[in-house]
């Protein structure tokens, strides 16, 4: 059967090196305890905070971290909902 | 108002994980509000099998500590937009989920979701007794053999007891998902039959999904099968599955053996 399916180029694109690629990369930062990223994660993201704090007040559960994990470079993105500014002097 | 699932099973293996995935996606196909939320603390899968073992930032431990909010742990599909993971934590034990915890956290998902869906640990301990224990229905996964239909016998006796909706006076809806079914093996008598199991079990069926290579590529690929091949016999009869759930009154399909080119063209000769 798989052999006709082939034939007809039916799944031609085999999954099985997909599943390798995302178990290595998953494994590679699991296996040095990078797997533990949330303490690092949560400093970052209060450490951040503190510092807008000082100049806006920001609430804090508009605050979103997203995070993409790649082969060699990861992203990290910190999403902070500023609340209209007005200025000064007016209610 | 939303409904609480756990998809549950006793025996490790059956396809709990993978049948989380594909129901949640199908729900949220039809346009729902959906939650896949793993509680295999220590061990978690599910955002491996949804593709979204990249993008894990928090995890429900942390929601439950208070180091993040819900809304910080949820990860959004990027495929359907109705469907999110909670994912679990791969790090910590499992005596980091309290009670007073995943309480909390389950009430907050109710009001943000139609449908949670609770993917449960192996075993029947604390971790599957707290999967369980806010669920208005339980999806019993089992295999067609002896000791899957014994273990999800043994389920089906905490469901009725350690629950919630048990200990108020209540009963929760169980239905049972029979996974791995294979037609051609079981047509020789060789596995356990359909009604064997569910006279076993006597708990309503909620669907048969066929064994399949599908259900391999999709979690190749971290798709639910749903996605990966929507046409193929188990990502069909996943789909009609959710129907049942969101009430739909249809016939269960049962799967019939599919005979390839050869075993057709010489039929009666092997």
């Amino acid at each position: 059967m798989s052999l006709f399916g082939s034939f007809f180029g039916r799944n031609t694109k085999t999954s099985a090196p997909v599943a390798r690629d995302r178990l290595q990369i998953l494994l590679a930062h699991e296996r040095t305890g990078r797997g533990n990223e949330s303490d690092l994660l949560n400093k970052l993201q209060a450490e951040i905070l503190e510092v807008i704090k000082r100049h806006i007040a920001v609430d804090q559960d508009k605050v979103q971290v997203k995070l993409d994990r790649g082969n060699s470079v990861s992203m990290l993105e910190i999403d902070i909902e500023v609340p209209q500014m007005r200025p000064s002097g007016q209610p | 108002m939303a409904k609480v699932l756990v998809v549950t099973s006793g025996k490790g293996g059956v396809g709990k994980t993978t049948s989380t995935a594909a129901l949640g996606a199908a729900l949220a196909q039809t346009g729902q509000n959906v939650v896949v939320v793993d509680f295999d603390v220590g061990l978690r899968n599910l955002d491996l099998v949804m593709g979204a073992e990249r993008r894990v930032v928090f995890d429900l431990i942390n929601v439950i500590q208070g180091d993040a909010k819900l809304s910080q742990a949820l990860i959004r599909d990027k495929r359907i937009e109705t469907l999110s993971i909670l994912p679990a934590s791969q790090t910590r034990d499992k005596d980091a989920l309290t009670a007073e915890g995943v309480a909390s956290v389950m009430a907050q998902l109710r009001e943000k979701f139609d449908w949670v869906i609770c993917d449960s640990p192996a075993g029947i301990e604390r971790g599957a007794q707290l999967a369980m224990h806010h669920a208005d229905h339980a999806i019993v996964v089992t295999n067609p053999e002896v000791s899957s239909v014994r273990d999800s016998d043994r389920i089906i006796g905490m469901l009725d007891s350690t629950t919630e909706k048990a200990r108020n006076g209540g009963k929760i809806e169980k239905h049972l998902l029979l996974t791995r079914y294979d037609p051609a093996r079981a047509a020789r008598g060789e596995m356990l039959r359909i009604e064997d199991v569910l006279e076993i079990l006597s708990i309503p069926l909620l669907g048969i999904i066929p064994e399949s290579e599908e259900v391999l590529r999709a979690s190749n690929l971290g798709a639910p099968v749903t996605l990966s091949s929507p046409d193929s016999p188990p990502a069909r009869a996943y789909a009609e599955a959710a129907r049942r759930l969101e009430g739909e009154k249809l016939e269960v399909t049962v799967p019939v053996e599919r005979k390839g080119l050869l075993a057709r063209l010489f039929k009666g000769k092997s």
